[in-house]
């Protein structure tokens, strides 16, 4: 198998296991947006510490990967890289940040929440949400990328 | 000890992300270009999160309770609202114009630039605009 996909796939193994740790543990889903998103607009007392920890971790995650060094991280075209570059400027950032705050907002979770999560729980909520944003990503790349057609 | 394993989850998280190369929008706009040069990578991320997760999950809820708390605190909605599928909708094309969702976006902050920081400020003010929306009705 390619080496992107073992990595796509370790990497996977790794995020449904801190998906189940949180379960086990808290008993609470693993949904970035959610967890988050409630951290900064509610500060809900008494519920915030743990999600300002999982969001350490999560931002440290990375940083372990660049201080083990080796070719760990599975950036396009670039052996040793972990992070890869934005994809766009700060405009095109402004908007697509707005759409993803305001998407996961209302629509009550992102991929993680909806995907790794939901969808390990079967639930058909979440299924629904996945085929959509799934759709509408695919649909927005295609618009952005082959504006003419598949023939570009 | 809450927060430990808070921690410990994210981390987890977070390496996963990191290896995966989840933190690369190049790789998440790759798979997205169902027309374009293909990278299947995101459908084996997403796919042995699931299916791990979906194990874990059973196992771990033989047990009456989390191991640090009373209860799971699981989603009980079942419909299919105006609202999740909205919001969904717009997500979605927010994701497709970045290669961002929220968790590579966070995760990738050792790499920090201007146009992260403004995907970053953006989505803040997003859930805050949705939690004003929410409010409204």
């Amino acid at each position: 198998m390619e080496s992107s996909l073992v990595h796509g796939l370790v990497g996977g193994v790794l995020i449904g296991l801190s998906a189940t740790w949180l379960m086990a543990t808290l008993g609470r889903v693993a949904g970035i947006s959610g967890i988050i998103g409630t951290l900064l607009t509610e500060r809900p007392r008494g519920d915030s510490a743990w999600r300002l920890a999982f969001a350490l971790g999560l931002v440290s995650g990375p940083l372990l990967v660049v201080l083990l060094g080796g070719e760990l991280g599975n950036v396009a075209g670039r052996a040793g890289a972990v992070v890869g570059e934005p994809a766009g400027g700060v405009a095109l950032m402004l908007v697509a940040g707005l759409l993803v705050g305001v998407g996961t907002g209302i629509g009550s979770g992102c991929t993680s929440g909806h995907g790794v999560c939901g969808l390990a729980r079967l639930s058909m909520r979440s299924l629904t949400a996945t085929l959509v944003f799934l759709l509408t990503a695919i649909l927005t790349v295609m618009v952005v990328r082959h504006p003419w057609g598949g023939g570009a | 000890m809450k927060s430990l394993m808070a921690y410990l989850a994210g981390l987890l998280f977070g390496l996963g992300l990191a290896i995966s190369g989840m933190t690369d929008p190049a790789r998440v706009l790759g798979f997205l270009d169902v027309l374009g040069d293909w990278d299947p990578t995101l459908m084996f991320v997403l796919g042995g999160a699931v299916v791990t997760n979906f194990i874990g999950y059973r196992l771990v809820w033989r047990r009456s309770h989390p191991l640090l708390a009373a209860r799971f605190q699981l989603p009980t909605r079942q419909d299919l609202d105006a609202r999740l599928l909205s919001g969904a909708a717009l997500f979605g094309i927010g994701w497709g114009l970045s290669g961002y969702c929220p968790g590579p976006a966070l995760a990738s902050l050792i790499g920090l630039s201007v146009p992260l920081a403004a995907m970053l400020v953006a989505m803040v003010v997003g859930w805050f605009v949705a939690r004003a929306v929410a409010a409204d009705d």
